[in-house]
């Protein structure tokens, strides 16, 4: 923890996703309140960032085409975006580790299978996959979760299978084993606390990958459905008025270049400092 | 080496048996009805249940999936139903675009790639690699459809200079000669900016990675300690090792020809084949969809092929050792 500190990409990545989700969680104290608001759209819309209106509410990055605050729908839809984000690498880690590990532990027939379907899984081409499973049920906040979920934990299964092997020819294994210990308490308290280090890392940045795909099925009408603020359907509804007030499409994409580059960074430098072969030569 | 390519194309021919198979399942067992999406809300029920027989849904799962496969290997990859072309001419007409342009994308992008992150890895941890670090992660974060419509802000909106939709002007049937070439590239510029810039950062992060790595390998050292020039340390011993990883990134990145470009495809009414995707499942067009997902299924398994063996080049002690 220390050594991610000292790393100058660990803390900005820290403190930007701190900062993010503190302002996510306190969205009703930090912004004008609900963001679906429209008073009067004819005089509220388009306003230009830093603007006020005439019902004495600032508006720090505008309003869109009806008159909703521009920040609060920003602060409001950071809940969803990294929500959606979040979970579904929570689930994809999930799955991951549960067939890496069983994989790596029962082999024989058990784990030629679990391994089978990764590879399967792995050849399986992800963005048709993902269009056709958000396009074919009623798109919502659940559904991208549980899509990107499922598409998402090849990598994490890899990973894990390849660590438990290692790890369980290791001595410390096998001397679990022989003081009577069972295979599911070996595999539960001894190999998988060890084996998690990679799995974190993939985490950090899978986050950021999983909330670019939530916003990209946004855009396109399959994800999070309007009037639900989340970046992408914010970056698709600014799109219609680029001309006007191109403010409202680039708010989004700036916030979600942020969170990217954070757990991208934060991802490097755990990897760093988690690793300590590779601590002493990279910054 | 045989035995091996065999093996590995058996292993891709299940691959893409099951993909078929999958979505196929998948199109059926989702909520929606094709005929109901083709005769909109007012058709009565006899108007359904004909327009169904029309489309051979009525028949049991087993004879359609039987009577599309049969079709399939014949080349005959049925009528779109939401436009009413074939299938096949609907990706015949829109491949080139994508071809063309992620062609284009993945040459410049692999090429500048290569060139930051060797730069980058000879530079390491200086002000020139703390910089373009920050470029790369930067350029790497961002959302491809986002950049593409930030750059048509820009070019389109303020500057005038370039178009922003489809892959020619409203006049260039009446072009010919340099006017027609050059309409064809200014309608390029953009989307091919967009996705060459996207794929330069993720390039160049990874070949510098990659290079550290060979940089820290012993035989490195030792290829200094024998007193060979800098340059030829890098260009013959750390650069043609490093090529491993790239290649093999490469080689995954061949299905984008065919997927890998949908968003940025949207953003720039780009008439490609990711277009047609998006389009097609949408409108749940099953001959359609049931085609893309095929043809990029094949794409993934060639493309894990093409690097399985442009590894054997780039690298001759892998060559034909197993796995």
């Amino acid at each position: 923890m220390k050594r991610l500190l000292r790393d100058r990409r660990g803390l900005f990545g820290l403190l930007v996703l701190a900062a993010i989700v503190l302002a996510a969680l306190a969205a009703p104290l930090v912004s004008s309140g609900d963001p679906d608001t429209q008073r009067d759209i004819v005089a509220t819309r388009f306003l230009p960032p830093l603007a006020g209106d005439r019902h004495g509410v600032f508006h720090p990055l505008g309003t869109d085409r009806f008159g909703r605050d521009v920040w609060t729908r920003l602060v409001y839809g950071a809940r969803v975006s990294l929500g959606v984000g979040f979970l579904a690498v929570l689930l994809s880690i999930t799955i991951g580790t549960a067939v890496g590990a069983v994989a790596a532990y029962w082999r024989g027939a058990v784990g030629a299978l679990l391994l089978a379907v990764t590879d399967f899984a792995l050849a399986l081409p992800r963005v048709v996959l993902l269009l056709l499973l958000a396009a074919l049920w009623r798109p919502s906040a659940a559904l991208v979760i549980i899509v990107l979920g499922v598409t998402g934990w090849m990598s994490v299964a890899r990973l894990v299978h390849g660590e438990v092997r290692a790890l369980a020819a290791r001595p410390f294994a096998e001397g679990a084993v022989a003081l009577g210990a069972g295979r599911g308490r070996v595999l539960w308290r001894h190999l998988l606390p060890n084996a998690l280090t990679p799995v974190i890392v993939a985490a950090a940045l899978g986050v950021g990958n999983a909330i670019l795909l939530e916003a990209g099925l946004s855009y396109l009408g399959l994800g999070v459905q309007p009037p639900t603020p989340s970046w992408g359907t914010m970056i698709a509804s600014g799109r219609d008025t680029l001309v006007n007030a191109p403010w409202v499409a680039t708010a989004p994409g700036l916030a979600l270049a942020l969170v990217v580059v954070a757990c991208t960074l934060l991802g490097d430098a755990l990897r760093d400092a988690l690793d300590p072969a590779r601590a002493g030569r990279e910054r | 080496m045989l035995r091996h390519v065999t093996q590995r194309a058996i292993a891709g021919i299940a691959v893409v048996g099951g993909v078929v198979t999958l979505t196929f399942l998948l199109l059926h067992a989702a909520p929606g009805d094709p005929a109901e999406r083709l005769l909109g809300p007012t058709a009565t029920t006899e108007q359904l249940a004909a327009q169904r027989r029309a489309l051979g849904l009525e028949r049991s799962l087993p004879t359609q999936y039987a009577t599309w496969l049969a079709r399939a290997a014949r080349g005959d990859w049925g009528i779109s139903i939401a436009t009413g072309r074939p299938v096949v001419a609907m990706f015949a007409g829109a491949w080139p675009a994508t071809v063309r342009l992620v062609l284009l994308s993945l040459f410049l992008a692999y090429g500048l790639g290569l060139a930051v992150g060797a730069v980058q890895a000879t530079h390491d941890g200086s002000r020139l690699d703390t910089a373009l670090s920050i470029t790369s992660v930067a350029l790497f974060a961002l959302p491809g459809y986002w950049l593409g419509l930030m750059l048509v802000m820009v070019f389109t909106y303020w500057l005038r200079v370039l178009p922003a939709f489809g892959s020619a002007g409203f006049d260039s049937d009446f072009l010919t000669g340099w006017p027609r070439v050059a309409d064809r590239l200014r309608h390029l510029a953009l989307p091919l900016l967009t996705l060459t810039l996207i794929g330069v950062g993720g390039t160049a992060r990874f070949v510098r990675g990659a290079m550290l790595d060979v940089l820290a390998a012993p035989f490195v050292t030792t290829a200094r300690a024998k007193g060979l020039k800098p340059s030829h340390v890098i260009r013959r011993h750390v650069l043609r090792n490093a090529l491993i990883p790239v290649v093999t990134l490469l080689g995954l990145s061949l299905p984008a020809l065919f997927s890998g470009a949908v968003f940025v495809e949207a953003v720039f009414a780009w008439p490609g084949v990711g277009r047609v995707l998006v389009e097609a499942v949408q409108a749940r067009d099953y001959p359609v969809v049931m085609a893309a997902t095929t043809i990029s299924a094949v794409l993934v398994v060639l493309g894990n092929l093409l690097a399985d063996l442009l590894q054997g080049v780039v690298d001759p002690r892998i060559g034909t050792r197993q796995p």
